[in-house]
């Protein structure tokens, strides 16, 4: 930080990344860092909170209550959102999109709790784009015939006439790309601007920054996690052709 | 030609505040969505949910284009790609 913020001169402004055990790999030099040790943690966290949940529901009653309760209403309410927008499909998807909805939305308020969110790291936003591309494309082999698909590619153009093939190659690719950015982005940005708040306010910064924490980490997180699941439901519903 | 690396530095300050004027145009597309939503809602008062969630939807699709600026500003001024 010798020369990067200028703006307090204070040496406590932090929200990068650190390594912090480094191993070899097949001659590559790897790192352990942060965003690992806090992935670990909300995994933890998710795996407890799934087997509590299981031990719940095996023995649910006919009358919940308490806990029971609140396992049922998560369920159903992501339930409830894949279905209003992959209609026929949805029963499939029931599983990857709410597992994803809920370690984004906990990735994402984890700043929170002190940690250094781990999707403010390119390295796993980057990987969900790719599931979702890799989701988009086999669905898409798998519901439709291989000339509507050549078809889509070639799309303002007749099929005979592909010159419009490599723009739309291009924009197949940018949807994985754009996606994990967005995402990216989003949390990187409010875990800088929490930083400088931070440092640029010292001591004073004692109460009122929590209105700053409900914004960047409750509201964006929770909007871009909308977002997120919003966009690989309507991108492979789309490509099953079905909506 | 072989510059001070303090000169490097500020002109990579002042390329991630030209960067970050990206952020007009998702601010104008923003807007534009939240007026019509608006609109929307005064016509049709009983939609009101599902027109919030489009409207969340499209602005932050919109918003990706500024946030792209801003991943260059913060790129400029913190991973510093000038420096020889």
């Amino acid at each position: 930080m010798e020369h990067g913020i200028l703006l307090s001169g204070a040496d406590d402004i932090d929200f990068m990344i650190h390594g912090i055990f480094k191993y070899s790999f097949f001659g590559h030099e790897v790192w352990i860092t942060t965003t690992h040790v806090c992935l670990l943690i909300i995994m933890l966290l998710l795996v407890g909170f799934a087997i509590a949940a299981n031990r719940v529901m095996a023995g649910a009653s006919e009358e919940p209550g308490g806990f029971q309760n609140v396992v049922e209403l998560i369920v159903e309410k992501l339930d409830g959102m894949v279905d209003g927008t992959m209609g026929r499909g949805a029963p499939k998807f029931y599983n990857y999109i709410g597992t994803v909805f809920i370690f984004i939305l906990i990735s994402n308020i984890s700043g929170l709790f002190g940690l250094r969110p781990p999707t403010a790291d390119y390295g796993v936003t980057f990987p969900l784009g790719v599931l979702t591309f890799l989701l988009i494309h086999f669905n898409q082999f798998k519901f439709q015939k291989p000339k509507d698909i050549w078809a889509d590619m070639c799309s303002p153009l007749p099929p005979w006439l592909p010159v419009w093939l490599p723009i739309n190659i291009i924009s197949e690719i940018a949807v994985p790309i754009s996606l994990s950015l967005r995402l990216f982005a989003n949390v990187l940005s409010g875990t800088v601007m929490m930083a400088l708040v931070y440092g640029l306010l010292g001591w004073i910064a004692t109460a009122w920054p929590a209105a700053l924490h409900v914004y960047f980490d409750l509201f964006s997180g929770a909007i871009q996690t909308y977002v997120f699941c919003m966009l690989t439901m309507t991108y492979i519903s789309n490509a099953r052709g079905d909506a | 030609m072989d510059f001070n690396e303090n000169f490097i530095l500020g002109c990579s300050a002042i390329g991630a505040g030209l960067a970050v004027i990206a952020g007009i145009g998702p601010g104008v597309g923003q807007g534009i969505a939240a007026g019509h939503a608006a609109a929307a809602v005064g016509r049709n008062p009983g939609a009101k949910s599902s027109i919030t969630s489009t409207m969340l939807l499209g602005q932050a699709v919109a918003e990706t284009t500024g946030l792209y600026g801003l991943l260059i500003a913060m790129l400029l001024l913190f991973v510093k790609p000038l420096l020889p």
